[in-house]
């Protein structure tokens, strides 16, 4: 069977960023099978989505229907199965967001696939790459099986670029729909203006070392200054100084930004495997013997009360500079 | 109500990987709870709790697959009150998330449990997929990264706050259902049996550990050793890992002694600002 389906998330405009760098990588099976791209798209209301994933997909299939506003694994993952049989794909694909990890292992169940979790490469029609042990070791892995599913790192695989001509749009058939009595209660975004942490060019992290919520202020001066997203050590999140959506790590989120700046962060291993893809780490912390420095390119020893005002300070001179 | 957890036992994460012929030698190894395992038998416990130290109403029943040796880790979570274990025999090569998922399924459908709690990941694999592919199978909802849970005092339903990317999402699942536990379960008021406890309940802001009494116990509580012939499966895994790598390592960095002198490495050096 050739051809892949990815699942692309939703906004209400379009398609999400996030989803992208998985349109790059199913494009890239895609090429390894001999086959094209379908995208998914579910919701309700989903047409501006659709149109957008258009853009990026030979042929999309859309699911719109009043009952999946709500985003349910126990109502996507059947459509997401029934995208792939529909289509005669041969893989599923999506982004190892919190949504892609909880629906795309619930699909290979009904699809009877092999999934990889966390793909950094694609190497060939059924093999990937992906890291195990918090990204201390790199493992090549085969699924068998006549599908398989895949979600990606989306630090590892660039944003799709726009076809030439769009692809087709086609409604997919929702018919009965059981959510198995789930419900969606409420949700509770995290506000901000700040870019994506999966996205942003530059990161700014905090730890225990910060001491209260209210010192992450200065971290938030600096993150700005620096058109950058906020991050967060787990004892930070748990400590309740920041939300546990900033959590970067192993079981947080994985960034890859140009610039990731450390601030009264030990470094534990569960951290690092979050963050060091990125391009240039700086770590400020006060004890020299910190592990983070073991993994930075520039290191300053002091506190982040000394520190962080003065870089604030140092940027801004620099900018007027410039 | 009776809760079904899951147990897996990692390599110490804290040591170094020894790579050797493109793979991993644990020979040396030491074994250890998956830590996310270790939240769901915590969730289970504090499920069938009155609160902190008060009376158990409910049955906890751990279950591994793995080799026999997985024994020892399970001792080690009967100790923290969990109440017998049930392991089933295989080699760890033998097994993928598919394999896992279709083995807990067979148990489940022995078991009947109203609820199966589940680390979200473990540390090793990193894989992130049992109980969603296991709630799949049985065709269970289910209520993954949780934050929190209260069980309805009906106890038909559970309330939970998942984790997600942008934030937290309140869910509600009907039960039976396939639940699976992140870092913050084991906060002071995350976990709360309706039927048993109070708003007031309040938990110690950790994993509990095996007392002596507990380790004393344990050695009398049954571990059920049962093949997977006996359950009814023939899971074939469907990952193989082909070979380990160690991954590229980043050369050191240099300290800088002031803030002035990091400014201008950045500018001037690697050009990020
Ligand atoms: C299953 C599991 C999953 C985990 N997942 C993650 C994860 O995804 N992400 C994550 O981050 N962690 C994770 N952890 C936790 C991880 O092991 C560490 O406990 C955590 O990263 C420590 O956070 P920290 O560096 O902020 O705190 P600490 O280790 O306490 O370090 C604080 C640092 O601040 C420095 N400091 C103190 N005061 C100052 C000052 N005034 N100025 C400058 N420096 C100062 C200290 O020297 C120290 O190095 C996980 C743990 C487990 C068991
Ligand atoms: N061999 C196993 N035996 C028992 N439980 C397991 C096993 N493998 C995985 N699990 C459970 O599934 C969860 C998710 O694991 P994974 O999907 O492999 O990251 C873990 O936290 C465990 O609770």
């Amino acid at each position: 069977m050739a051809g892949v389906v990815v699942f692309c998330e939703t906004t209400e405009k379009g398609i999400r960023s996030a989803s992208l760098p998985a349109l790059t990588a199913a494009g890239q099976l895609a090429q390894q099978q001999g086959g094209t791209v379908t995208a998914v798209v579910i919701g309700a209301g989903v047409g501006a989505a659709a149109q957008d994933a258009a853009r990026y997909a030979a042929k999309v299939i859309a699911y719109d229907d009043p009952r999946l506003a709500a985003p349910l694994a126990e109502t996507y993952a059947p459509l997401l199965a029934d995208a792939v049989k529909r289509s005669g794909a041969g893989a599923l694909v999506g982004t190892a967001t919190s949504t892609g990890k909880d629906f795309l292992p619930r699909a290979a169940a009904l699809l009877g696939a092999g999934m990889a979790s966390d793909v950094i490469a694609v190497l060939g029609t059924n093999r990937f790459r992906r890291p195990a042990y918090a990204g201390n070791a790199l493992e090549e892995i085969e699924l068998g099986g006549a599908v398989i599913v895949a979600s990606v790192r989306q630090t590892e695989f660039p944003p799709a670029a726009p076809l030439a001509t769009p692809g087709a749009v086609e409604n997919g058939t929702v018919g009965n729909l059981d959510a198995l009595g789930a419900e969606v209660v409420a949700l509770h975004a995290t506000k901000t203006v700040r870019p994506d942490l999966g996205e942003a060019k530059v990161v700014v992290s905090g730890g225990r070392g910060m001491k209260a919520g209210e010192n992450f202020k200065i971290l938030e001066q600096l993150t700005d200054l620096l058109g950058g997203a906020l991050g967060a050590s787990r004892a930070a999140c748990d400590a309740g100084m920041v939300p546990n959506d900033l959590q970067v790590g192993q079981t947080g989120k994985v960034v890859a930004p140009q610039l990731y700046i450390a601030v009264a962060i030990s470094g534990a291993i569960q951290h690092l495997a979050g963050m060091k893809g990125s391009k240039v780490i700086v770590a400020i912390n006060k004890d020299a013997e910190a592990p983070i420095f073991q993994v930075a390119d520039y290191g300053l020893v002091t506190t982040w009360e000394a520190a962080i005002p003065a870089l604030i300070a140092e940027i801004k001179k620099l900018k007027a500079s410039g | 109500m009776k809760i079904l957890v899951t147990c897996k036992r990692v390599p110490n994460p804290e040591q170094k990987l020894k790579f050797a012929g493109g793979g991993i030698d644990l020979g040396a190894a030491t074994w250890q709870v998956n830590t996310f395992d270790e939240y769901a038998v915590e969730t289970a416990l504090r499920l069938t709790e009155k609160g902190k130290g008060g009376e158990r109403s409910g049955e906890v029943v751990v279950v591994a697959v793995g080799p026999k040796d997985v024994s020892q880790q399970m001792r080690g979570v009967l100790a923290m009150g969990a109440d017998r274990g049930i392991l089933v025999g295989a080699e760890d090569a033998a097994l993928d998330a598919d394999a896992v998922a279709r083995i807990l399924r067979a148990v489940v459908d022995r078991e009947k449990p109203d609820v199966v709690i589940l680390g979200k990941q473990t540390v090793d694999g990193d894989s992130n997929q049992v109980g969603q592919i296991l709630a799949g199978l049985l065709n269970w909802p289910q209520a993954t990264f949780l934050a929190s849970v209260r069980l309805a005092a009906d106890g038909k339903s559970a309330t939970v706050t998942r984790e997600i990317d942008a934030g937290t999402e309140e869910k509600r699942v009907r039960l039976p259902a396939v639940l699976t536990v992140d870092l913050r379960i084991i906060g002071k008021k995350a976990v709360r049996n309706e039927a048993l406890a109070g708003p007031e309940v309040e938990w110690e802001e950790t994993q509990r550990y095996a007392s002596l009494k507990g380790i004393m116990a344990a050695k009398k509580k049954e571990i059920k050793e049962i093949t997977v012939a006996e359950l009814g499966v023939s899971p074939a895994p469907l990952m193989k890992v082909v070979s380990y790598q160690a991954p590229p390592t980043r050369k050191a960095g240099v300290k800088v002694s002031s803030v002035e002198e990091l400014v201008q490495k950045l500018h001037n050096e690697a050009k990020v600002i």
